[in-house]
């Protein structure tokens, strides 16, 4: 398998050279049908483990509250940092009771965790159809409760938003109230839920870079917002956050592009881009990231042993498929097949589209059906795919990665790159073990 | 508006799609947004499934709302009908498109689709799962029956005397409680009794067995939550009788026997006297709890506080076994089937406790508390609470989790399933000598309040170490500090114990910390209990955890009745003497 390797790869933790040709012309297959993927609530997941004094409160029916907790998988949590204020009959009569209710709800909710220092009003698709206007609420809300509570909103429907946008949308609805930075010597904001072991891990190297001061968005308490100015330098951290993007450059801040920082090439380029913006030396950059980069690249060894050759399609799911792809065909030795997403921003992909090879399927959107159509007709050895097709497909004799647990692990840096790898390999890996 | 933090029941959309996924041959098309296709998971997840649901998901998003969605929904019926070929379609919508009115059931049985299209009307904002369940089956049923209904008056024909007697087993669904195992179980019952299952439904059932089900003689109404709508309207329509009795447990499945006697014209006799009660008859009986029951090694279960809550059907069939064939004790019950409230509020009369009838989960957890019980009996939501508490727990009923659908046959119904109901509720309890000891011997090094049944090794070790008081909060204890959301739960351990998690030691031991209990907290303040002298704390801490909660309840409550202002080493011993064990 090793033999069929499209590039010599082993040691190599340099940025892939761009393959010219696709910059901008890698055609993609637009598709409209059945989408197979979560909505933007499910964002909550994540967002309510990462900022510890929030509680996102869902304004919806019951389909989202099931939504969430089955997305959760259900009660791991004594009581959650998130709850929806599920929509009645009355509610949908009129609109005036809608908002007494919802005042209703909130005031319940705070009694009982005064512990709570930002409440998101998450809109849901009832709430957009039905016209609830969450911003005016949390106007009149914040009127009685700021500044013992901050009360934003956004929107999670499925209507606006698919699974990891849920996010952008809540960073976006905090930006307005980012403070200014105070100074005019520049400063960093690395942008995207990290997991907070991978955010410490990043930190110190950035202190190593002599970068700094680093911001974090979003921020562990969403009380401690970081400032934002026209000296701050973004580093994306996730390649979902279209609207925040642009809301940060709105407000001065400059974007740097960069590949994400999946695998040992996209961390390495990830930090040259902040290192280039902050005048930092080749040679530093090289000595701060020397020992993770190298002990990466052993830990890698044997994945790519066990991924290299292997033909992989790629279903629609978090907006992490083009990063992950470009990893796993440069670091893994992976051939691709399909690479789907949910949606295309070539601003946030700039970097990234230019390292895919020409010779994939690039598809948008997704007519659920046919994508499986097309997925049989392929037969990968690997599909990364959404939990509501994994089993199927397994019992039609193909190996799933479930797409969800992408976005619930570690996998940036250098020390995760190993671990993404592997997740990767496992289903393989497994295949091989069982008799049965 | 109704602040929810987890539910119980999904939406009725659900349930349809419970219905659809357990037959071969129906397809549903739902006008619905994105995101709404989650429910596919709860079958290929929690229910393994090896196919998809056969659910076709409009998935309008905001730019469509201004055009035309009502092409999108046929679009899809066209789509659907092509692709999938079913003999039946049923077409709805979930909350959102009933918000935007384009009654996509009309729509598609306009179009000139050759196979029987059911108009499905479930309101999102008043119903919930298994109301759309029941409704669905019925509607299903109804639509496919309608042209077979005899005329008003007409006698329903005799059983030939040469055939036996059939009959047909309705509600097993799939995300049902071992409904799989239980439609099993009865069919081999009704075997012994010389009756023959005609039609199985909705699981396993095809729009042409349907059509099958008024040449059985009778109906078994199994999940009533699921199916008795439907079998009342087959009693009106076709006159066909039903069995009501739900064979759960050893009393109710020798009640369902007499019921099949009565309505088959069979005789029950031989396999009564086979599963005699009360005797020991190992080697013939099937059913060996009457025996267990009885056998000494059982008299700790005596009294065991039990607290049981789900759906309606499996509520009052655990409060009879735990009642009458193992000897418990009730100290609550409920459920969130508020379709049969009554029922629960007569069950819970019998048993003089309070129901607790809600869809709340909070208030449940609460109830929970308030009963101290030693064993909860209830939903993989009380799975939580009891897991919280640091009580033991199995589950009884629906909603359920991946671990609630064994690989190994473990019915709740008849005679095999009361086997599999005593080996589960027993289980997590502490074994009748191991309890005495360690309420001997509580300050052997072993015995910390970590101390879970021998005969479990779940997770004893991080437990243990955890439990040394003041280390973290309780929120740190309590959630898992990273979303592993499925991850965490496909990993779960089979056995659910009580895995002594310090809330339930800090919650008797001191004031609750925590932010969720900071409300309880701030009741008991108002009510003031007497204050605990160090010698009358330290005495409370030798007893046992599992029941420490009790002693302390009632002593306070001693303490309170008696006008006391403190509590000390003989208050403890005075409220012992006053309450008993």
């Amino acid at each position: 398998m090793t033999a069929s390797l499209p590039m010599p790869v082993a040691g190599c933790t340099d940025l892939p050279v761009p393959f010219a040709s696709n910059a901008t012309q890698l055609p993609v297959l637009k598709e409209r049908g059945q989408r197979e993927v979560f909505c933007g609530l499910t964002g909550i997941v994540w967002l309510h483990r990462k900022m510890q004094d929030a509680f996102f409160m869902v304004v919806g029916s019951r389909t989202c509250a099931h939504l969430i907790q089955s997305a959760a998988g259900v009660m791991i949590f004594a009581e959650p940092r998130f709850g929806t204020a599920i929509l009645g009959e009355r509610d949908l009569a009129g609109l005036a009771d809608a908002n007494e209710e919802l005042d209703r709800c909130v005031q319940q909710l705070l009694e009982r965790r005064p512990d709570i220092a930002t409440l998101f009003l998450v809109g849901s698709c009832p709430s957009e159809v039905i016209k609830l206007d969450l911003h005016r609420a949390a106007e009149r809300l914040n009127q009685r409760f700021f500044p013992q509570v901050r009360v934003l909103n956004y929107s999670g429907s499925g209507i606006e938003t698919t699974f990891t946008q849920g996010e952008d949308t809540c960073l976006k609805c905090m930006v307005p109230h980012l403070p200014a930075t105070t100074t005019d010597a520049p400063e960093l904001m690395v942008v995207g839920t990290l997991a907070d072991v991978v955010e410490d891990q990043f930190s110190r190297i950035f202190r190593d870079l002599g970068i700094g001061p680093v911001h974090f968005f979003p921020p562990r308490r969403a009380r401690d917002l970081p400032p934002i100015g026209p000296n701050t330098r973004l580093l994306l951290a996730q390649p979902f956050l279209s609207e925040t993007v642009r809301a940060l450059q709105a407000r001065g801040a400059t974007l740097l592009q960069s590949p994400y920082p999946f695998g040992v090439q996209g961390t390495n380029a990830w930090f040259r881009a902040a290192a280039a913006a902050f005048d930092v030396p080749d040679a530093r950059v090289a000595e701060a990231t020397r020992a993770p980069a190298e002990r990466a690249v052993r830990a890698l060894a044997r994945y790519r042993e066990r991924l290299g050759g292997k033909r992989l399609f790629f279903f629609p799911d978090s907006q992490l498929e083009i990063p992950l792809a470009r990893f796993l065909h440069h670091e893994c030795g992976v051939e691709l097949v399909e690479v789907g997403t949910p949606y295309l921003d070539r601003l946030l992909v700039e970097a990234e589209l230019p390292l895919l090879p020409g010779t994939i399927t690039l598809s948008e959107g997704q007519d659920v059906d046919k994508q499986l159509d097309r997925c049989r007709e392929a037969r990968p050895d690997l599909t990364v795919c959404g939990l509501g097709l994994a089993n199927p497909l397994e019992a039609e004799g193909m190996r799933t990665k479930w797409a969800i647990e992408l976005v619930f692990t570690p996998i940036h840096g250098y020390d995760q790159a190993a671990d993404l790898a592997e997740l990767f390999a496992r289903p393989l890996d497994r295949a091989e073990r069982l008799t049965v | 508006m109704q602040l929810t933090l987890w539910t119980y029941e999904g939406p009725p959309h659900v349930g349809a799609m419970r219905i659809a996924t357990s037959m071969e041959g129906v397809h549903y098309v739902l006008h619905a947004p994105q995101g709404d296709t989650y429910a596919d998971l709860l079958f290929t997840m929690i229910e393994r499934r090896d196919r998809r649901p056969p659910v076709t998901y409009t998935t309008f998003q905001a730019r469509d709302l201004g055009g035309d969605t009502a092409e999108l929904v046929k679009a899809c019926v066209r789509d659907a009908y092509e692709r999938f070929k079913p003999r039946a379609m049923l077409v709805g919508e979930s909350c959102t498109a009933e918000l935007i009115q384009d009654n996509p059931g009309t729509l598609a049985q306009g179009m000139g689709i050759p196979i029987p299209i059911v108009n499905l009307e479930l309101p999102a904002y008043s119903k919930k799962e298994n109301w759309g369940a029941s409704e669905t089956f019925y509607h299903l049923v109804r639509t496919l029956l309608l042209p077979q209904v005899p005329a008003p008056g007409t006698p329903r024909a005799e059983r030939p005397a040469d055939r036996r007697p059939r009959a047909n087993l309705l509600g097993g669904t799939l995300l049902g409680f071992r409904n799989r195992d239980d439609v099993r179980e009865v069919t081999r019952l009704l075997a012994d009794l010389g009756v023959d299952v005609h039609v199985v439904a909705p699981q396993g059932a095809t729009p042409e067995s349907l059509m099958r089900i008024p040449e059985a003689d009778f109906n078994v109404c199994l999940y009533p939550e699921i199916a008795d709508t439907t079998c009342r309207w087959l009693e009106r329509s076709f006159r066909m009788p039903t069995v009501r009795t739900v064979p759960i447990g050893i009393g109710a499945t020798r009640e369902f026997i007499l019921e099949v006697g009565k309505v088959a014209g069979v005789d029950v006799q031989p396999v009564l006297e086979r599963e005699r009660i009360g005797e020991a008859t190992m080697d013939s009986s099937r059913s060996l709890l009457p025996w267990y029951s009885r056998s000494v090694d059982a008299t700790y279960l005596t009294g065991k506080r039990v607290f049981v809550f789900g759906d309606a059907t499996h509520v009052k069939a655990a409060a009879r076994i735990a009642a009458e064939e193992l000897g418990f004790t009730i100290v609550g019950l409920g459920t969130y089937s508020r379709e049969y409230a009554r029922d629960i509020r007569e069950l819970a009369a019998k048993y003089g406790v309070e129901p607790v009838i809600t869809d709340d989960y909070l208030d449940v957890e609460k109830a929970v508390a308030d009963a101290a019980p030693e064993l909860v009996l209830g939903t993989q939501m009380e799975r939580h609470i009891a897991k919280r508490l640091g009580v033991p727990c199995a589950v009884i009923s629906s909603p359920i989790h991946v671990q609630d659908v064994p690989a190994r046959y473990s019915p709740q119904m008849g005679f095999e399933g009361a086997n599999v109901i005593f080996d589960t509720w027993v289980h997590p309890l502490m074994m009748g000598l191991e309890e005495h000891l360690l309420q001997m011997f509580r300050e052997d090094f072993e015995f910390g309040d970590g101390a879970t049944p021998s005969h479990l090794h779940s997770v004893q070790a991080g437990a243990a170490t955890v439990a040394a008081p003041g280390v973290g909060s309780d929120d740190d204890l309590l959630e898992v500090p990273e979303p592993a959301s499925i991850v965490a739960d496909l990993g779960e351990p089979e056995v659910e114990r009580a895995a002594a998690t310090p809330a339930f030691t800090a919650a008797i031991g001191e004031a609750a910390s925590s932010a969720a209990t900071s409300a309880a907290a701030a009741e008991a303040a108002a009510s003031g209990p007497a204050p605990w002298l160090p010698d009358a704390e330290r005495e409370l801490k030798k007893i046992p955890f599992f029941v420490r909660g009790k002693a302390k309840r009632n002593t306070e409550k001693y303490a309170m009745e008696h006008g006391l202002d403190r509590i000390t080493v003989d208050t403890l011993y005075e409220a012992k003497a006053h309450y008993g064990r």
